[in-house]
């Protein structure tokens, strides 16, 4: 369908809100409780706009595009309405943006960004909210909460482990867990859903708070190296280090729509570990001893023809490996039937 | 797993039986909470522990281990006296003299025989049956509480019959969905890593198979199908078996009876190990290889509903650890062959030329989404659920399946049933999670015993108990649950320090050589 937006004729889709079509469309509306995963909450009022034939001001996340609509989404009522809203978000939190995890890629910033804020108009009084340190990797810091409800909506209806509300009332009201514990002493799995979903930086990864920034940091689309069921992570690298600081679920990939459990998230450690095997090892009388490439492969190559020769091939068992590659378990398998001559390979499928 | 990930709306019942989903496949258990909470689908859970999925089930009930197929002929029982059957599925999709011997098999099998057997009231197994077969289309989801049984083979026929029974096959929502366990446990199957066949299961024994790919390596081949590595590990306890080769794998935590396979590992000539950590394997070794992670690595994983995704390389690995691939390139070509690989997509094209389910696939149409196999051309999209309209083989096979006791069952010594597996914290042996000090900070050692057993033992939580079988005792903390039911305990095989596989029976399947890590005997006591 065809609607106008700021004097621009767009195509909508059926089903679309306002704030999508926009969206879809290159048009920014500032906007904070919606995201695309779990919809429209109606919450934050950030993306009001004017439509014609309606009265007052609208919120884009919430009302459907209609064929013919008319829509302003910067005029002088509806941005001196956004306006308004985030200038009561920044006075009601302690937003400082400096050494926050979340400079860069914060949608409060783009926001007051977008709406030339620099700093808030009215002084809230004073704000100290306690932060949550109890959880082994996620870090909350209610200051900078705007309570706009993605991380509960994410918990509860996203990945279902119903840890997150809304505690208290009207001013006092937070986002708790259970009821009301610490982070860390609640039944939250930490899966990091609520991490992913915040829109600023009240709920971020805390072993990675002040090791790199956005723009800093590589990202590298892979595979988590856990179960089977295949979730596509986001590395996020500081090539200078060359250790990976976090991990993102791929909000678009098909199999895990952006979530992961604890291990996919945040369970990275063993690459950049101290303990990692860096050269070939050969063990003499009983202790292992370090070896060059060419050492080590001339005695596996010298041994296992040896043992060929004198036992056949069928007394050579290859265990494959059930967490590489499709690409190495073919060479892998390919070594022993080829080289070896055996089909004793195996892995740990059943164990 | 015959649909996919995404089909778990499309469900309006999802049987879950043999997997604790939320702790062993956690965003597979996110979408079927999904499809519960949203009123698409409603879920069954048997399973001995109450797991969590339990508490978002229609319909839960504990049976004791090892007693599945039992129950899945019981709800077959039902069915066919209710007449829920897909009569029009049976008809053009299954073999009849099969279905005529199923229905033969599971006439004895009433609510009140399978009660006695495994404990679930009859009148929760009518429930059961009801629900399941009146069902439009119905998902049975499993892990390893249906394989690593001495019936496992059995175990899994059971689902295929069940499924076949009902007309949940090639249908959206449907399927027999084994949830697989690691990364590339699929891809390695996929590949060949198993002793009788190569690529994309052509069998070693089959002559043609054998002639296309000796054509296509050069090399004559041996026909004779290898060892499963359970029997392997006997053989080389037996000093049968030579060297063994183990990349990327640490079965001295892994394999049942860790004393025995301790043995086995030490009695061999050559011991070579491929990993990323001195294991408690590579310690045994004579030689071991540096490799590298899959943060370091280009290549590709084929999860568990068949998905083919690329691995793209995002660290350097230390030192001079190499990709797996380069290092079997080192050793066949010192071994006298001439491989020639200069990146991982070289590999895989050549996995394409000989392997008919991956032949469409190229790194260019995987990309960010991946391609469920079969993709046998350029062309093809993919196969993202198997079976429409007909089986590889053309018609289905029911078998009948006659219930087996497990091997070993509680007695006077022993009169707990012990049952092994994962929690959500840690992966396999350890050799990843164990790495991270916040993992380990969340969940350690640990026996799941029930509210009863503890009180009669005499422990409060936390305190140490002692878990003996006929090979061998641990000593951990108790972690006493009301999710166990009372005479089972449950040991988390991921911990060195209390290695749940000094306890497991290494008795096996009779085809599959799996070893029946999920029952076994225990005594408990306070230590």
């Amino acid at each position: 369908m065809k609607i106008t937006i700021n004097g621009k004729n767009i195509e909508a889709r059926e089903g679309q809100t306002i704030l999508q079509a926009a969206l879809a469309n290159g048009i920014y509306i500032p906007h904070l409780c919606y995201h695309e995963k779990i919809g429209a909450a109606g919450k934050c009022r950030a993306c009001v706009v004017e439509v014609e034939g309606m009265r007052g001001l609208q919120t884009s996340c919430s009302v459907m595009a209609k064929e013919d609509m008319v829509v302003n989404t910067c005029s002088q009522n509806a941005l001196n309405a956004q306006k308004l809203v985030i200038d009561l978000m920044l006075s009601s939190g302690t937003h400082d943006c400096l050494a926050c995890e979340q400079n860069g890629n914060c949608e409060l910033q783009d926001a007051a960004y977008f709406l030339g804020i620099e700093r808030p108009s009215v002084q809230y009084g004073e704000i100290n909210r306690e932060f949550d340190t109890s959880s082994e990797f996620v870090y909350v810091e209610r200051n900078k909460c705007i309570s706009c409800g993605r991380c509960v909506a994410a918990c509860n209806t996203t990945v279902v482990n119903q840890v997150l509300d809304f505690g208290h009332r009207g001013h006092h009201t937070e986002i708790v867990f259970d009821t009301d514990k610490k982070m860390g002493e609640s039944s939250c799995v930490q899966c990091g859903e609520c991490v992913q979903m915040c829109p600023v930086g009240a709920i971020v990864d805390k072993n990675a708070r002040g090791k790199g920034r956005l723009w800093d940091l590589k990202k590298v689309e892979t595979v988590c190296p856990y179960c089977g069921v295949g979730c596509k992570l986001e590395l996020h690298v500081n090539e200078k280090t060359n250790k990976i600081i976090k991990v993102r679920g791929v909000e678009d990939a098909p199999v895990n729509k952006g979530m992961l459990c604890v291990k996919g998230r945040y369970g990275f450690d063993f690459v950049g570990h101290p303990d990692r095997l860096t050269t070939p090892l050969i063990k003499e009388n009983g202790q292992f001893r370090e070896a060059s490439w060419e050492e080590a492969i001339a005695l596996v190559a010298s041994k296992m023809t040896e043992i060929k020769d004198k036992f056949g091939a069928d007394t050579i068992m290859g265990l494959a490996s059930a967490k590489v590659t499709n690409e190495e378990n073919y060479t892998f398998q390919k070594l022993f039937r080829t080289a070896i001559g055996t089909n004793n390979i195996d892995h740990c499928a059943r164990l | 797993m015959t649909n996919d990930i995404n089909g778990i709306k499309s469900s309006d019942v999802a049987l879950i039986i043999g997997s604790d989903t939320t702790e062993a496949h956690p965003v597979i258990s996110a979408r079927l909470k999904q499809a519960v909470i949203e009123g698409k689908t409603k879920l069954i859970v048997i399973d001995p522990k109450k797991i969590k999925l339990a508490d978002f089930a229609a319909i839960y009930a504990s049976q004791r281990p090892g007693t599945d197929v039992a129950v899945m002929n019981g709800m077959m029982h039902i069915i066919l006296k209710n007449g829920w059957e897909d009569k029009e599925f049976i008809a053009n999709r299954v073999e009849p003299e099969g279905f005529e011997a199923l229905k033969k098999e599971v006439e004895k099998f009433t609510p009140e025989y399978v009660e006695k057997i495994s404990g679930i009231p009859a009148k929760t197994l009518e429930e059961i049956a009801e629900l399941f077969g009146k069902a439009k289309a119905a998902a049975i989801y499993y892990a390893m509480g249906i394989t690593q049984h001495t019936t496992g083979v059995d175990n899994v026929k059971s689902t295929a019959n069940l499924q076949m029974l009902c007309g949940n096959m090639g249908i959206p929502g449907g399927g027999v969905n084994p949830l697989r366990g690691q990364s590339n446990v699929q891809g390695a199957c996929d590949m060949g890593g198993l002793p009788n066949v190569y690529t994309a299961y052509q069998q070693v024994a089959n002559a043609d198979a054998q002639a296309k790919m000796e054509n296509y390596w050069k090399v004559k081949l041996n026909n004779k199908p290898g060892k499963p590595m359970t029997v392997a590990f006997d053989d080389a306890y037996e000093g049968k078996m030579k060297a063994f080769y183990i990349m990327g794998e640490n079965p001295m935590i892994s394999d049942p009876d860790l004393h025995h396979a301790e043995e086995a590992l030490k009695k061999l000539e050559f011991l070579v190990v491929e990993d990323i950590f001195m294991t408690e394997t590579a310690k045994f070794a004579h030689v071991v290889l540096p490799a590298s992670t899959y943060a370091e690595k280009e290549g590709t994983f084929s999860n568990t509903e068949r998905r083919v995704q690329k691995l793209n390389p995002a660290v350097k690995a230390p030192g001079s650890a190499l990709h797996d691939w380069e290092i079997h390139q080192l050793i066949a070509n010192k071994m006298g062959l001439n491989w020639n690989y200069t990146k991982a997509e070289d590999i895989f094209n050549e996995i394409r030329a000989v392997t008919p389910s991956y032949a469409g696939m190229t790194y260019d149409r995987i990309g960010r989404y991946g391609l469920h196999w079969p993709c046998p051309t350029t062309e093809h999209p993919g196969t993202p659920v198997l079976h429409v309209g007909k089986f590889t083989k053309g018609l289905g096979t029911m078998f009948p399946i006659p219930f087996k006791d497990p091997a070993e069952l509680p007695d006077a010594e022993f009169p707990t049933y012990l049952t092994t597996g994962r929690i959500l914290q840690h992966f396999h042996t350890g050799t990843m999670s164990r790495k991270s000090e916040g993992l380990n900070n969340l969940a350690g050692p640990h026996v799941m015993i029930s509210v009863e057993d503890a009180e009669r033992i005499g422990v409060k939580n936390s305190e140490m108990v002692k878990v003996t079988t006929r090979r061998g005792s641990i000593t951990t903390k108790a972690f006493i649950t009301k999710r166990i039911p009372n005479g089972t305990a449950f040991v988390p095989f991921h911990f060195w320090e209390a290695p749940a596989n000094q306890l497991t029976n290494n008795a096996l399947d009779p085809i599959a050589k799996i070893p029946e890590y999920k029952v076994c005997a225990c005594k408990l006591e306070r230590a």
